[in-house]
Formats: C-alpha cells, structure tokens, sequence
C-alpha cells in the first residue's frame, strides 16, 4: 500500500484553532499546563495574548469558561479527556450544560491509544459522561481533515460542544477538498448489503479496511463514520439496519456509554435489530505501544471481520 | 452616604428578608439562614452600587453579580423581585414545579441571574471567568460575587483565588459570608477554613474584614476595591447567620429548614415590626 498520511487529530486541533484564530477574534483557548499535549501550543505561539493558561487546575478552568463565554468569547477548554470529562465533569454538566453555555472542550488523549501512560490516563468513559448531559454536542472525529472541519463547526455552532480527540497518528482518508462535515449527520464510507459496521475516531479505518478484507471473502459490509455521537444521526442507523438486518458497532472506548449504547437505545426501539458492540470490554487498559493495545483490546480490523463473520454465521 | 439614604436601605433590606421568608414558608424548603445573613450586601450591591437596569436584565454594559453559595437563592430572587426584575407576588412560587424560581439560581429562566449555580465552589470561578473576559476586552463591567464560609473548603474556590491574583483580576471583588455556620455545625468545627482574611493575602488578594451587616462599612469595602489595581479584592464579612428572625440566629439548623405556618407567622410579625420602626426612624 502506498503511503498513506498520518496525523493525530491533537494535532488537527492546534492546527484548526490557530487557522480559526486568524478569522475570529473572539476565539480564547483555555490550557490546563498541557499545551504541548493538547497542541494548542500551536495556538498560544500565534496568538499568546488570547491563550490563557490555568495551572493543573481543571475544575477551575472549566467553570472559568463558562464565566468568559458569558463576556462574548468563545472558549476552547482543552485537556486529556480524563480531565476534561473527567476530572471537571460535574464544572461541565453544572456551569456549561445546565446554562447551556456557548463552550468548547477540547478533549486530547481519549481512549487506550495513549498508550504507554497507561490506565490512569486511558479516558474509555468520556462519551458515555457527555452524552449523558442534557444539550451536549459530542464529537468523535476520525481523520485530520474531519477533525479541523469538527473543530469550524463547533465555534460556529451556539451551545457546549465536546470535541474527542487522539494522542495517536491515524491515517487520513477524507479529501480535504469534497468533505462536507456536518454536527449530526453520519457518512457512509463503504457500501455494502450484508451487513454494516457503524464506527466512530480511529475504528472507522479499521473498519473499512474490514470492509475491504470482507469483500474478497464475498461479504458485502458498508461501513458508517458515526463522527457524532450525539445527537446521534437516526436516519442513517435505521436505513442501514432496514438495509443490511445487522449490525457491528465500534469504538476506542469502553462498550458501555458510548456509540454501542446509543445505537443499541436507538433500534431496540424503533427497529430492534441484532448489534454487537466493539469496544474496550469493561475493562481498564495498561501501558504499552498504542499499536499493540488497540489490537490486544480487539479495536483492530482482524476482531472486526472476526465479529462480522461470528454474526453471519461464517 | 447620607442618613436618608441608609434609611432606605434598611427598610428595603428587611423587606428582601420578608420576601426570603415568603419564599422558603412556601416552597416548604429552601435556606433561610444563609439568604438572612447576606441581606445588606445584595441590598447595597443593588440599590446602591452596580451599574444594572431591570428593564434590560441582560444590558451587556452591566456589572455583574454571581452568587457562589447559590442556596442562598432566596435571597437573589427576593433582592431581584424588590428591584423590580419580576414581580415580588412571584416569590411564592419558589421550588413550586413549573416555577422559574428554581431552588438554585438558573441564569437561563430568572431575569437578572447572571450565573447558574448552586454546587458550590463553580460560581467563584465563573466570576473569575467574566472578570477576565471583561478584562481581555478592555470593559468597565465589574463582576462581584459571594461565597459561602463553609464553600470555601472546596478545593475549586483556592484553584479560582489563583487565578484571578495570577492574571490581576482587579475588576473583581469577592465577598465571603462568614456567618461561621454550615449544615453540619460550626465551621472551625467541622472543617475550619479559618484563618480566611490570612488565606485570602497569601493567595494574592487584597483583603479586608468588615462587619458584614454595617451599610457604612459594606461601601466603604466596595469603594477600596474599586480603587485596587493590580489585584483582585475579597472582604471577609463577619454576619449573623438568621439574621433579623430572632428563633433563626446564630442556629445552624435553619441553614436548609423551612419555617411552619406558626414559625412563619412570628418571622413576619418580627420582621414587620422591625420594618415599622424603621419606617418611623
């Protein structure tokens, strides 16, 4: 395979807010003394007067911005998302949700491909904690391009947002010049009538390098970019479902909570149809090469075409 | 100010305690005595001191106001309701389903609530947000806010003190309600925070003690902050927690109880009686 470009959508953040930075002058970035990490540092060098810094004190910071976004700003809180959804999470449901507050959290590091920091760090709870909060936009990008697009749409968008982002460089599938990202509307990616793989972040590779494999073993897997998973696109889950009569879900998170759950929710009410969910299995990851984890917690292509198959009887 | 002036002020304040009293004997819930101890400063702040317009609660030129202890929501609405934000009658809806006077301020429903908040802790560093925002801008607004004595064991209210000593968050003057009481009991008690004017200097602020139900002393306050540049300003007030309702002072009990129609009857008379004398003074 020829080279395919890989960026970490940490990087597609810094990146998009410094280039939002230039149109917006309302545009504020709240760090948590993580500024390399989250890359908003990208930001701070174009604009320091605009970047305010907080220490290692998430909570604060969180309630901080809902405070400026009352002035007129918009700020982009960022930190892991084990402090940004975490940590500050009752700063978010209270002094963001509650008010309906016009903030953006900026969530690095979610899921297992942190990697080598370990467990403590490893956030597989974040979407399950904001889709829970009534109003909350979540977002869950799975490229560079989709991410920078993302990050435009929520500054545009009025209420609270959150954005997931990830420390690991992912392949970049979308073409920048025809990709129209929009808050609530699922993507298909790959055709396909037997059955499909609805995926969200870094799984939606995964899965349409799946889809691929599975086509040469003549199983036809479409396969939906669930960018985000709340509200969560109703239309594009029921026609598949409709469609296809089965249905795998995957993503870099914990299998309860996040866009499992929500499309288990969705069709065992409108639509029961069989799912099975790929995720990290209620359990807390390890330390490691990010590699090595997604594929030892089953977030790879080979567990996706093992599960197809087991739900197709092959 | 002048006697006349401080006259005035006085009768509005025991009328915003009658109305504190109107609210939680209705809701059947709620927390008269902290609402009771903060009377002066919210009667100052809003009839003499910010710059506001209940016509426009949401004038972009105006100070704002946050209350970190936000159980004090009795309090704020009957402070609102008297300066002519919504109609007084309206207390007596309070935590009534369906009510916009929710038990904790919501900023979304009731005019001239400038924060939500109610967990405490958050509302100090909204404040602190706003301050900074209006800062940033180059905006006069000013951003008052008042916590709780027992709200400052949280351990958000010392990472928010940072903060505004850091950035210089001088258009920023933090009122602290130390009434020495909490649900659980005295504060030195059951978590002292105390020395809190000392805690306040070493995280950067300019502090001040006053005795926080003296008018004179509540302006005078206010007036040094507004001449503090550099940093931001907290005032420690020394109250009554209960204040004005005789079986309410002083007792931790009627931090989060409602009075009964009885004890609701013998607040009013106390208070009306007090009113009148203020009245004829």
């Amino acid at each position: 395979m020829a080279d395919v470009k890989k960026i970490a959508t940490r990087d597609s953040y810094g990146n998009a807010l410094k280039a939002l930075g230039e149109k917006y002058d309302n545009l504020v970035v709240l760090d948590a003394d993580l500024a390399g990490a989250t890359k908003t540092a990208t930001f701070q060098k174009a604009f320091p007067e605009r970047h305010f810094d907080c220490g290692i004190a998430e909570a604060n910071m969180t309630a901080v911005a809902a405070g400026l976004s009352t002035t007129g700003l918009v700020p982009f809180v960022s930190s892991f998302a084990m402090f940004a959804a975490g940590r500050a999470f009752e700063q978010v449901r209270n002094s963001i949700g509650y008010p309906h507050l016009n903030v953006k959290i900026g969530a690095t590091h979610a899921g297992i491909s942190v990697g080598e920091d370990g467990a403590s760090h490893q956030c597989n709870e974040d979407l399950a904690l904001m889709r829970a909060i009534p109003g909350m936009v979540v977002i869950n990008p799975a490229d560079d391009v989709e991410a920078r697009a993302a990050v435009e749409a929520a500054y545009h968008y009025v209420g609270p947002v959150y954005l997931r982002f990830g420390r690991l460089a992912v392949p970049v599938f979308h073409d920048e010049e025809t990709y129209k990202f929009e808050i609530g509307k699922g993507e298909e990616v790959c055709p396909g009538d037997d059955i499909t793989i609805i995926a969200t972040g870094l799984m939606v590779k995964e899965a349409m390098d799946a889809s691929r494999a599975l086509k040469e073993e003549g199983i036809a897997c479409r396969v939906i970019n669930m960018a985000t998973i709340k509200p969560l696109d109703e239309e594009i889950v029921l026609k598949a479902a409709r469609e296809t009569g089965k249905i795998v879900t995957a993503e870099e998170h914990s299998i309860i909570g996040g866009l499992g759950e929500a499309v288990c929710g969705l069709l065992s009410e409108k639509l029961p149809t069989p799912v099975r969910r790929v995720g990290v299995m209620d359990t807390f990851g390890e330390s490691g090469p990010a590699l090595e984890l997604l594929k030892k917690y089953g977030l790879s292509c080979e567990n996706l075409c093992k599960v197809v198959k087991e739900m197709l009887g092959k | 100010m002048t006697n006349e002036e401080k006259k005035a002020l006085r009768i509005t304040a025991t009328k915003i305690r009658m109305g504190i009293i109107e609210g939680t004997h209705a809701a059947k819930s709620g927390h008269p005595g902290g609402s009771l101890s903060s009377v002066e400063l919210l009667t100052y702040l809003y009839f003499k001191e910010m710059k506001i317009d209940p016509k426009n609660p949401k004038w972009e030129e105006r100070d704002r106001f946050v209350l970190s202890k936000g159980h004090a929501a009795p309090l704020l609405y009957s402070t609102l309701a008297n300066r002519g934000f919504f109609p007084v009658e309206d207390l007596k809806t309070l935590r009534h389903v369906g009510s916009y006077l929710q038990g904790h301020p919501n900023m979304n429903e009731v005019p001239g609530v400038d924060m939500s908040t109610g967990s405490l802790g958050q509302g100090v560093s909204a404040a602190c947000g706003m301050a900074k925002g209006f800062k940033f801008q180059n905006l006069p607004n000013r951003v008052y806010t008042l916590l709780g004595d027992g709200e400052i064991q949280e351990g958000e209210v010392w990472e928010a003190m940072m903060f505004a000593a850091h950035y210089q968050l001088d258009n920023l003057c933090v009122f602290v309600d130390n009434n020495n009481l909490q649900i659980d009991g005295e504060i030195s008690k059951v978590m002292s925070p105390y020395p809190i004017d000392e805690k306040l200097k070493a995280f950067g602020f300019q502090v001040e003690v006053i005795d926080g139900q003296d008018f004179d002393q509540i302006e005078q306050a206010v007036a040094h902050a507004k001449a503090t540049k550099g940093k931001p300003y907290a005032v420690v007030m020394k109250t009554i927690k209960g204040k004005d309702v005789s079986y309410m002072e002083n007792q931790a009990a009627w931090h989060g109880k409602a009075p009964n129609d009885a004890e609701y009857e013998q607040a009013m008379a106390e208070l009306s009686a007090l009113l009148k004398k203020q009245e004829e003074e």
